[in-house]
């Protein structure tokens, strides 16, 4: 087996006979959706291979099809050059694949070890285990504690556990489904060097992403899909994100259109010293927060996930109401004891990071889940008795101003795609007019269309001059669209700074918790993360 | 107090406590596969009518009770093919087994109601039974007491010592994380559900077979529902199971001591009879009132259903 | 898992007509395996169908018998069915029915002399009154503790039945009874007007069908009803939406609690006429399978109720002419609920035959 250097890309020619896995023609149906449609696919020892595509691409799809999870309704699967069938993830593990996924498939409650001798075959003995753990994460420089009980760890911890279960089992083929959007930039590159270890030992990695920055960055190879088809092969370092873009999208990246900033409008949300304990019994306590967000401008707050951004939107929403009245002040009233329903009567209108189930109820149809937050805003009710009629037609009016593809006002919210369903709850809270949108993860999991439509809303509706908060992991849709921006670390706040006067990597710094020059104390919360770094 | 008394209330609540002892294990590693399953009710009736005829036709109690387990199996065999094939709601199944238990057994029961059973013997630990008091009251008991210590321990060993028992929790965790890594979620959770069942046939039968020996209409009185709420005070722990069941066993027999001891207290036997049922209240009560403490012990999947993807 | 021949896969739109159909499903099946179990137990099963399902509704007396019985189901149907759809699981129903009939009865007894007309308004308030007061407590218990309603309302039907069983041997029993576990007879102007002269069916009926059109209003017109869909379907969308979970437990329990507390009520001021220990037959457990038989809706609810009354009726023909015992209803009831949920399946999958993944 010819070991490549990691700074170049393998030669093609040369390496042809040397295939490790190759699909021929995958596709995968699912009723009305077809995930993947021919897709063909080679990989050599050695090699980093991009599997590049936007939000639906099909991507993940394809991945759980190679370990195992699901199967493919057509097409071959070639495994060092012998046809193969894999069943399960244990046959793919037998084969010597290894995945870690981006939803992280660890078990809160066990300890590490535990966790990893789950995904072992047979008994291990856990004090052995143990000891070969502290070996691989010595040698990747990825450290972990094996004793520890997995709530307890951060995101990056986490992934650093589901790297280290891949690599005991000496995996050939290394499967990264979207492995940096859990991670500060610092952790992102201390991540690829374990990759390019990895790799210069023979072990061919496929990376999941749409982050075109670290493809061109990692990746000796790409293969671009769009719509569950492939639209290209090609070399990341040689070419250029735009170009790569044309090939995922099918068309330049749009760009959003700024207006001019106003400044100095009127205080519509404050929050005052938030500290509140975290419901759930694994969550981030928030520990005095201070924010200020004006009329006419939009702050992003940045972070990685588990950091206190659940708790602090349940605490500003009003779905986990506080003990005190004055730690969140919205339009001026202090409202941190009331309802998520009565927040709302003060002008605040909220988008939730989860769409379905919690933003809009998937049985419910558009006209329904309409009724949801613009009951009183937009005189739905009356006496007691919903007037489906005009709920109907506020519907129909979100559905039209936001280009949401669906099947009418009548339409089951299930029924759509993650994009066109944030759309409608998008369009919902912003025709009621808000004073002051809060808004989670405006474009998580959205294809790249209706992302930039979406921000362009934002920043449209910034223009009218509503106060935004936006809570965010994506840095570069924050830097994009924001005003000023904060980060949120282990449950608390940094300092607001204007985006004009910082920079991604000063950010980067900030969300593993290091604001030097905010409180004195911030240099006691270095976290994990950056010790390790 | 005469120690012949507290003997006596000692042997009782420890037989009272043994039916409640078997179900809620078999509950406990039930839901530790995060299946939730409400018919314990109806397997409990069905074990107890089944064990009651084979042992009245066989004469032999031991094959009744295996056949209760059979029967309780059964019987979750249903449920499960229902909420684990084909997805239905995971309480409603529950409860339309516990309906349908409770009626199969009353209507298969009929012919034998005023047979009567002969008493099955205690067996006597030697020496261990000697001890004063405590010594007739726990080592001159039923067979099937000492079988419900043997379960308890296998219970704790395979959840916390065991492979298989590592895998169960995980499963009652997180499936859709156990799936991904290759578990077969469907099948373990069948198992955890059949295994439920067979506890359930087994307290079941010992009610009819070896407590009364007798099998009257609805004389599992609640019990099924009890053993659930058990499993909830226990916060899905056995050692914390055991402790709750001798607890209810004696709260139970307490008041049948009272009722039967001719004590004038003017106190109607109703009430006393429904002291059980509000010590079960109390108790849900008591445990539940600290949200977190559930959440942090409950199986994180307990009642959702789960459907791998193909 | 092993590929099985038959597979289920998932619809991308949940199908109407299998919703409507699959009641159906689960009647036709119940059927089929009634007939094999008469078979099996060496009864003639076309005797037995005609027994169970023919021989109560030949005549209009046996008609009369069918409305009679249906109206405690429809009621406590209708009031559960506001609480499951809202995910609250009061299955206590029949704990709330004994008290219904323990607060009528007390109004009755206690007014015994009076003639006012304003005796059965009172005693439908004393029933509605006390089946709430009962389902309060899991209220409560619920909303402060967050106890299960379902454990804690399933034990209070153990302590009503207890409850009603001191009453009618103690302090309210009879004394010239003798001995039986009853209360007096109630005297007229505490007993339901008579519908059809010749038969039994009382003036109950038409508020089980008053209450039916008014759940119909409630669930699917007013906004209270919409939110309390809302949280049954994903209770994250109604905190987020601000609809107070605590509202909707005291809504779905004290509506249940209060509906079988007017079936309690009208059992013992029609057919009963006075207080027993044995003042329910199950219809609060027959209720619940009622409740999802007729989808938790109300028009589903009025023919789930008939069927179920039938149920009951035709028990009672096979006790008398066939020598079984009556608890074969029960068996049947509760294997219509299996059926039911079994075939309910097909409304959100299809069966697919063959290996669907490996074309």
């Amino acid at each position: 087996m010819t070991i490549p250097n990691t700074d170049t890309p393998p030669d093609q020619a040369a390496q042809r006979g040397a295939l490790l896995l190759e699909l021929q023609g995958i596709s995968k149906i699912y009723p009305g959706v077809v995930a993947n449609d021919g897709v063909d696919l080679q990989i050599r020892p050695g090699e980093i291979h991009a599997v590049l595509g936007e939000n639906g691409a099909g991507k993940s799809t394809l991945m759980k099809i190679i370990y195992g999870v699901t199967r493919q309704s057509e097409g071959r699967m070639l495994w060092q050059g012998d046809e193969i069938a894999i069943d399960n993830p244990a046959a793919a593990r037998s084969l010597g694949i290894g995945m870690v996924f981006q939803h992280f498939s660890l078990f809160e409650t066990l300890t590490v070890v535990e966790n990893v001798a789950l995904a072992m075959p047979g008994k291990p003995d856990l004090a052995a285990l143990s000891q070969r753990i502290e070996e691989v994460s010595e040698r990747y420089g990825l450290p972990v504690s094996p004793r520890r009980h997995v709530h307890a760890l951060s995101v990056g911890e986490r992934q650093r556990v589901e790297i280290i279960r891949c690599l005991l089992q000496e995996p050939k083929l290394l499967i990264m489904d979207e492995p940096t959007s859990v991670l500060t930039p610092q952790a992102v590159r201390k991540l690829f060097e374990t990759l390019r270890q990895l790799a210069s030992e023979g072990c061919a990695i496929l990376y999941i992403s749409h982050k075109l920055d670290e493809i061109r960055e990692l990746c000796h190879t790409a293969t671009v899909l769009r719509g569950g088809k492939v639209t290209g092969h090609c070399i990341p370092s040689k070419e250029t994100p735009e170009s790569m873009a044309r090939l995922m999208i099918g068309k330049d990246l749009p760009i959003c259109e700024h207006g001019t900033v106003a400044r100095g409008g009127e205080l519509r949300l404050r929050l005052a010293g938030l500290s509140h304990a975290s419901p759930d019994p694994f969550g981030t306590d928030l520990k005095d927060l201070h924010l200020d967000v004006h009329a006419g401008e939009i702050v992003g707050i940045a972070g990685v996930s588990g950091n206190g951004q659940q708790e602090l939107l349940l605490a500003i929403s009003g779905e986990e109401p506080l003990a005190e009245k004055y730690p969140v002040q919205i339009c001026g009233t202090e409202a941190g004891r009331m309802s998520a329903g009565q927040r709302r009567r003060l002008g605040m209108t909220f988008v939730p990071e989860d769409r379905l189930g919690r933003g809009a109820v998937p049985s419910l149809s558009l006209a329904d889940n309409a009724i949801l937050t613009a009951a009183r805003t937009r005189g739905l009710v009356n006496r007691g008795f919903v007037n489906f009629g005009l709920a109907s037609r506020f519907a129909r009016k979100c559905i039209e101003q936001f280009n949401v593809k669906c099947n009418g006002e009548g339409a089951a919210a299930k029924s759509l795609s993650g994009g066109n369903l944030q759309k409608f709850i998008m369009g919902r809270e912003i025709l009621q007019n808000p004073k002051l949108l809060v808004c989670a993860q405006p474009t998580w999991g959205v294809d790249v269309g209706a992302a930039a439509f979406i921000r362009q809303s934002l920043i449209d509706l910034r223009e009218k001059g509503c106060a935004i908060l936006i809570i965010s992991e994506e840095l570069d849709e924050l830097f994009e669209v924001c005003d000023r921006i904060a980060v949120i670390a282990k449950g608390r706040l940094s300092p607001v700074c204007p985006v004009a006067d910082t920079t991604v990597e000063r950010i980067g710094v900030w969300m593993s918790g290091m604001w030097a020059d905010a409180e004195g104390e911030a240099e006691g919360t270095t976290t994990q993360e950056t010790a390790h770094a | 107090m005469d120690g012949n008394l507290i003997t006596a209330i000692l042997f009782a609540t420890v037989v009272a406590g043994t039916p409640l002892i078997i179900v809620a294990l078999g509950l406990l590693v039930n839901e530790r596969a995060g299946v939730l399953n409400l018919g314990s009710e109806g397997m409990m009736a069905m074990g107890a009518v089944v064990a009651f005829a084979v042992t009245h036709h066989t004469g032999n109690p031991w094959l009744g009770a295996l056949a209760g387990m059979a029967a309780g199996m059964s019987a979750s065999l249903i449920f499960g093919v229902l909420t684990l094939t084909l997805q239905a709601n995971q309480v409603a199944s529950g409860l339309a087994l516990a309906i349908f238990g409770v009626g199969l057994s009353a209507f298969i029961g009929k012919p034998y109601e005023s047979v009567a059973l002969q008493s099955v013997p205690a067996v006597r630990i030697p020496f261990i039974a000697d001890i004063p008091i405590i010594g007739e009251a726990l080592y001159n008991q039923q067979a099937m007491v000492y079988l419900s210590w043997a379960l308890f321990w296998t219970v704790l060993w395979f959840l916390y010592r065991s492979r298989a028992g590592l895998v169960l929790r995980a499963v009652g965790e997180s499936p859709a994380s156990a799936h991904a890594i290759g578990h077969p979620v469907v099948l373990i959770r069948y198992l955890a559900v059949l295994f439920g069942g067979a506890m359930a046939g087994l307290g079941g039968a010992f009610l009819s077979v070896f407590y009364t020996p007798m099998w009257v209409e609805g004389m599992v009185a609640g019990r099924g529902w009890i053993a659930l709420a058990l499993v909830v005070f226990a916060t899905w722990r056995p050692l914390r199971v055991m402790i709750g069941a001798y607890l209810f066993g004696g709260v139970m027999i307490t008041q049948l001591f009272i009722q039967g001891s001719g004590l004038q207290i003017d106190f109607p036997a109703q009430f006393l009879s429904s002291l059980p049922y509000w010590a079960t209240i109390i108790v849900l009560v008591v445990i539940s009132r600290n949200a977190n403490t559930i959440r942090l012990n409950s199986p994180a999947s307990l009642g959702k259903p789960y459907r791998p993807e193909a | 898992m092993p590929d099985f021949p038959l597979r289920l896969e998932p619809r991308a739109e949940p199908s109407r007509l299998m919703s409507y159909l699959s009641p159906l499903i689960a009647v036709a099946l119940t059927l089929l395996v009634g007939l094999l179990l008469f078979s099996a137990l060496g009864k003639d099963p076309i005797e037995g169908f005609r027994y169970f399902f023919i021989n109560p509704v030949r005549t209009l007396y046996g008609l009369s018998e069918l409305l009679l019985k249906a109206t405690p189901l429809m009621m406590c149907a209708i009031g559960l069915a506001i609480g499951f759809r809202a995910n609250v699981w009061n299955i206590g129903a029949e704990g709330q029915f004994v008290l219904g009939a323990i607060g009528a009865s007390g109004a009755a007894l206690y007014f015994s002399g009076s003639d006012s007309a304003m005796l059965l308004p009172a005693m439908v308030v004393a029933g509605a009154l006390a089946g709430a007061a009962w389902a309060a407590i899991p209220a409560l218990l619920k909303t402060q503790f967050n106890a299960n309603e379902i454990l804690v309302s399933l034990m209070l039907v153990y302590v009503a039945q207890l409850l009603v069983s001191w009453l009618v041997f103690g302090p309210w029993r009879d004394p010239y009874g003798f001995g039986f576990p009853q209360t007096e007879m109630f005297h007229d102007a505490a007993l339901l007007p008579i519908l059809l002269d010749g038969t039994r069916l009382s003036f109950a009926f038409v508020i089980a069908l008053a209450m039916l059109a008014l759940g119909y209003v409630f669930m699917h017109r007013s906004y209270t009803g919409f939110k309390m869909r809302v949280a049954g379907e994903a209770a994250a969308a109604a905190r987020y939406a601000g609809f107070s979970a605590k509202r909707m437990i005291w809504i779905g329990l004290l509506c249940g609690g209060g509906a079988a507390g007017i079936a309690g009520m009208a059992e013992v001021a029609g057919p009963m006429g006075q207080l027993t220990d044995k003042v329910s037959l199950g219809y609060g457990f027959a209720a619940i399978i009622v409740a999802f038989v007729g989808r938790l809706n109300p028009v589903g609810i009025l023919f789930a109720s008939l069927l179920m009354a039938l149920l009951f009726l035709g028990g009672e023909q096979v006790q008398q002419y066939m020598n079984l015992p009556s608890s074969i209803s029960m068996v049947f009831q509760g294997m219509l609920l299996f059926f039911l949920l079994g075939s309910d399946v097909f409304i959100n999958y299809r069966l697919r035959i063959g290996c669907a993944a490996s074309v």
